[in-house]
């Protein structure tokens, strides 16, 4: 089985100071990988890396791209790597705001992406906002108001229905719970769940959430001051933590 | 006026505006940079296209300057004058006559010919702008022929109000490659963006140039299920009858009174002159 995304020697330097340094792995179609890790440990570095918001200092980043097979996206040319950013990748910002058009309604920003492949038919273009509101928990009412005048759950469902209208096979999730209180977060987390199902999606989530990735991911990387200290698959890593950064990081979870 | 260089502009200045446009009309709606200069004038009254039209003028030529259609208002007067002086050329009001036609947001009724130039004055040059403010951004969007943005605003448009309500300034795609503000035109004198003459757009503030050669294909960006229509008020002209040309509509006195006239003067009263009549002319009225 080939990987739909296959990382290699991943690295990114601010000047002196590592970004992220020596990060490879491979993630499968319908999989979910968690990247862990304190504040400042790179991993949010890694993720704008791979989806190529910031140049990579070393390494390669392969797809699995629907003509081609895999290509390394670090060196495509800027409209092929964006054409890959609006149909068969998507982006869910931590801060909803950075992911969605605050001047524009709801039903705009779920057809934007719709409308950047071509899609010229209002009345389909509706038709599919409608269904992805629907599908995120937004009433089919709230179509024509503007994000701003939404609870930040509902900016976060919002963000998530305008990038998953295409159709991606890949998802980047920057901490897309951040800043939400526990129980929409827990809303959140089981629609996540169930649209990841449902659509067979890839997905690499990035968060400092323990919780969150024992729920979402299949696999784990734990990272700390740039570097990939371990890996493995979830309840692994997280009941019986082999490094002492994670075994750290997994006494320090809160509990209620 | 021999203290002035003809048309104003040095001969420096002139031959840099003119390599512009020359590249503005090999890369149809591409926005050219250019070094704006400060003109005896503010900007927002036509600095863009005054440069071009200082540019493009030789002592042959004859100019007229319209705005919003009319010859006689204050933009168009002004201008007209000071070519009148820093050029000498002949200036008509005439569109028939005219070699080179500076424009404010209309393009005459009269179809224009091959020996003709129609310069417009431009605000703001990127049809993006208020939909992405960022310029680097909007240049790379156009480098990538990234236009949803575009329909984005368009799909506003119905979803508010059930139907495009831009009326103005509507959004163009030149010879299928980039998408280009036509200046604020009405969406009416959208279709004679396909024009046998060369039409050229200055914006002063904003230092750009884009051109639209003769027989350029132009299509106004719209849906399949709303398509695009250039719409007008759904009257005649009172003066002069027409039922096809864009008009203008004037509050006469302060009991609901008003009457629509053509925009364009210099049509209304070559009509007029034919023998047209209108609702409210003199003969009819009485």
């Amino acid at each position: 089985m080939t990987p739909l995304l296959s990382v290699r020697d991943i690295a990114k330097f601010y000047g002196p100071r590592v970004g992220c340094e020596g990060v490879g792995f491979d993630l499968y179609p319908g999989e979910v990988m968690g990247i862990v890790g304190e504040s400042g440990s790179g991993k949010s570095t890694l993720l704008n890396v791979l989806a190529g918001h910031l140049p990579a200092d070393r390494g390669e980043v392969l797809f699995d791209t629907r003509a081609e097979g895999l290509k390394d996206t670090l060196a495509m040319s800027e409209s092929e790597r964006r054409m890959l950013a609006r149909t068969d990748w998507a982006f869910v910002h931590q801060n909803p705001r950075d992911g969605l058009r605050m001047g524009v309604s709801a039903g705009g920003n779920v057809g934007e992406r719709l409308m950047a492949v071509g899609a010229r038919h209002y009345g389909e273009i509706r038709g599919t906002a409608l269904d992805w509101l629907d599908r995120v928990e937004i009433e089919a009412g709230r179509i024509d108001d503007r994000p701003r005048a939404f609870s930040g759950g509902m900016q976060q469902r919002l963000q998530i229905a305008r990038n998953l209208v295409t159709g991606p096979r890949l998802v980047f999730m920057d901490e897309p719970t951040g800043g939400l209180d526990v129980s929409v977060q827990a809303r959140l987390l089981d629609m996540l769940r169930g649209l990841v199902r449902e659509m067979g999606l890839s997905v690499l989530i990035v968060t400092h959430d323990l919780a969150v990735v024992r729920l979402l991911a299949d696999r784990l990387m734990v990272m700390k001051s740039g570097r990939v200290v371990e890996a493995g698959l979830t309840d692994q890593v997280l009941d019986d933590p082999q490094h002492p950064y994670t075994q750290l990081l997994v006494s320090s979870v809160l509990q209620v | 006026m021999s203290a002035y260089n003809f048309a104003y502009l040095d001969e420096q200045t002139k031959r840099m505006i003119r390599r512009a446009l020359l590249k503005g009309i090999a890369i149809p709606g591409y926005q050219v940079p250019f070094a704006s200069r400060e003109m005896p004038m503010p900007y927002g009254w036509g600095t863009g296209g005054v440069q071009v039209t200082a540019a493009c003028l030789t002592p042959e030529d004859r100019l007229k300057v319209i705005d919003q259609g009319a010859d006689d208002t204050t933009n168009a007067v002004s201008i007209r004058k000071f070519f009148e002086t820093t050029a000498g050329v002949e200036t008509t009001e005439r569109t028939r006559a005219a070699t080179v036609i500076q424009t404010r947001h209309r393009i005459p009724e009269e179809p224009l010919g091959e020996d003709q130039i129609l310069v417009y004055q431009v605000p703001i040059p990127e049809p993006l702008r208020f939909l992405e403010p960022r310029e680097t951004e909007t240049r790379r969007m156009h480098a990538l022929e990234e236009y949803g943005l575009m329909h984005v605003k368009l799909y506003e448009d119905i979803a508010r109000h059930g139907a495009i309500a831009t009326s103005y300034a509507y959004p163009v795609k030149v010879e299928g490659r980039y998408v280009m503000d036509p200046s604020p035109i009405p969406k009416f004198d959208n279709p004679k963006l396909e024009s046998a003459a060369i039409q050229l757009f200055g914006a002063g503030r904003e230092q750009r140039i884009y051109a639209i050669p003769p027989h350029t294909r132009v299509v106004s960006l719209d849906f399949e299920d709303h398509p695009f229509v250039a719409s007008k008020a759904d009257h005649a002209c009172d003066l002069c009858g027409a039922d096809h040309s864009y008009l203008d509509e004037v509050i006469v006195d302060d009991a609901g009174g008003r009457m629509f006239v053509c925009s364009d003067t210099d049509f209304c009263a070559t009509r007029q002159a034919e023998g047209h009549r209108g609702r409210l002319s003199p003969e009819a009225a009485e």
